[in-house]
């Protein structure tokens, strides 16, 4: 296996309600901003984090339209699909075909569109990540089973209310400094525990938007980054973890686990030769704010049953024992689905770059993204260091 | 999705409970599988599951998903039957504001979907708390 560095990142210039952009030109305009970033003039390879073109636009084959329409109409392009992670999984698989040899320069993508349907489509396209046969025929919703998820760690943990909400708070301020964000306001508290009511107790405070948006960015072998692209720090990709769990939220032995985020995080530190404690900062998929509480404790980050309180403590705010989504997350972000995986990526190269103006966690050498697909089915995550 | 009615496939699972149990390790299955996730074995033997259980863990849903809007707010939870089975279903019969994690409940009979999408009503079980 070669090391690989990423060499160039691409956004589009804001996420949000992209009406008046397609879809392939949304994900175009990311991935020339990463091409033009990285300073290369050649790819060899592509892959696009998709969760449901076909359903959100009815699109499919995403491989063959993206590479047509980036300038690159005939090399190897593969969509990549598992749900949320679809994104953290593209990069996933480039990351793989540049360490194994096969191809030196490789574009990971992510994208999607969700708002050119109306909101019981999106909620639709997005359940589909759940058990459609044992979940989804009861009329369960994403809020609904993450909310399961919150009640079940308040009952066992006593994680507050207000814990829960202080996941958002410190999300928005964190995106309040990201030009990016889709939602760049502050909030508080209150604000969060007084919105509307979507699936007790969560209420649309906790709850990431819907999105359209894309992400993208450049990896090459290590060894040629040092010698050919100079533009940026070197960023290292240091260690990658992936791992499935149970798609129904009901087949899990602790509804308060995510066991593939615990079995991706430890793959990802095992290859980094890293521990919890020597992450300066680590996106994670804040889908819902008890996923982040969830997450940050499946990492090793802090207890089980802790991350309530850790968050309520500002242990994750910039400035914290560890910063988490410094970018604002997907819920202040905004969250694409299949593109916030690489974005994360993107967030924790910045960093590591010394390049996150406001949102700069001072001295950051090492960095963490985690993505998450479902009620926690999926899980991918990896580690940077600046090199 | 779609005109065919697939829910027929899940009859015997929605109208009759029926679940698979392990001939080698015991562990019950439900909905059945074709090996057992527990210990890899390819032999059930077709079981009903209890009736009775208690409520793990629940939700009240304020913004449905298309088909249940007129249903809101109604209570989904995931129950863990005495036979040592957890799945979600809806609670009914109650006002959320009752609803506790260890809740005792029964497991009914009913409509859950007034109209799928192969036009058909959909039946099902749900759980009634026991009071």
């Amino acid at each position: 296996m070669r090391d690989v560095a990423v060499i160039g990142v691409g956004m589009n210039e804001k996420w949000g309600e992209l009406w008046e952009k397609s879809f392939r030109d949304i994900f175009v305009e990311a991935a020339l901003n990463a091409i033009d970033d990285a300073g290369v003039d050649k790819l060899d390879s592509m892959y696009i984090g998709c969760m449901s073109g076909g359903l959100f636009v009815g699109q499919e084959h995403l491989g063959s339209i993206m590479a047509d329409y980036l300038g690159y109409g005939n090399i190897p392009a593969t969509r990549v699909e598992s749900a949320c992670a679809s994104g953290g999984l593209a990069f996933r698989q480039a990351y793989i075909e540049v360490a194994s040899g096969m191809s030196d320069i490789v574009l990971a993508g992510g994208v999607e569109k969700m708002l050119d349907v109306d909101g019981g489509a999106a909620t639709y396209a997005l359940s589909t990540a759940a058990d459609q046969e044992y979940e989804c025929f009861h009329g369960i919703t994403f809020p609904g089973l993450y909310a399961m998820i919150a009640k079940a760690h308040m009952h066992k943990y006593g994680t507050t209310r207000e814990q829960l909400a202080h996941v958002s708070v410190k999300n928005h301020k964190n995106g309040s400094k990201n030009k990016r964000a889709q939602f760049p306001f502050e909030t508080t508290v209150d604000g969060v525990i007084n919105s509307v009511l979507v699936a007790d107790p969560l209420t649309i405070m906790d709850c990431s938007p819907v999105t359209d948006g894309a992400a993208a960015v450049i990896l090459c072998p290590l060894d040629l980054a040092k010698t050919k692209f100079k533009n940026h720090p070197i960023i290292k990709v240091i260690g990658s973890g992936h791992a499935t769990d149970t798609i129904a939220l009901h087949d899990r032995k602790d509804l308060t686990w995510l066991t593939a985020v615990e079995l991706a995080g430890k793959k990802a530190f095992e290859a980094a030769g890293k521990k919890p404690t020597d992450i300066d900062l680590c996106e994670v998929h804040d889908c819902f704010s008890i996923a982040e509480i969830c997450v940050t404790e499946a990492l090793g980050f802090f207890e089980p049953g802790k991350g309530g309180a850790a968050v309520e403590s500002g242990a994750t705010a910039i400035g914290g024992k560890i910063p988490v989504n410094t970018s604002g997350g997907l819920k202040s972000k905004g969250h694409p689905v299949g593109a916030t995986g690489v974005a994360q990526i993107i967030e924790v190269t910045e960093q590591l770059r010394g390049a996150s103006g406001e949102r700069q966690v001072e001295g950051a050498k090492v960095g963490m993204a985690q993505n998450m697909g479902g009620s926690g089915g999926s899980s991918v995550c990896h580690i940077l260091e600046v090199n | 999705m779609g005109i065919t009615g697939r829910n027929w496939r899940e009859y015997p699972q929605r109208y009759r409970t029926e679940a698979a149990k392990c001939t080698k390790c015991g562990k019950i299955n439900f909905p059945p599988r074709l090996i057992c996730p527990e210990c890899g074995h390819r032999e059930f033997e077709k079981v009903v599951l209890a009736d009775e259980g208690v409520i793990s863990t629940y939700t009240v849903i304020r913004v449905a998903p298309s088909g249940f809007e007129d249903e809101v707010p109604y209570a989904v939870g995931i129950v863990e039957l005495k036979d040592g089975v957890s799945t979600m279903m809806q609670i009914t019969d109650c006002e959320p504001e009752e609803l506790e994690i260890g809740m005792p409940v029964k497991i009914e009979f009913r409509r859950v979907q007034t109209e799928g999408d192969a036009g058909v009503l959909m039946y099902g079980y749900k759980a009634v708390p026991v009071r």
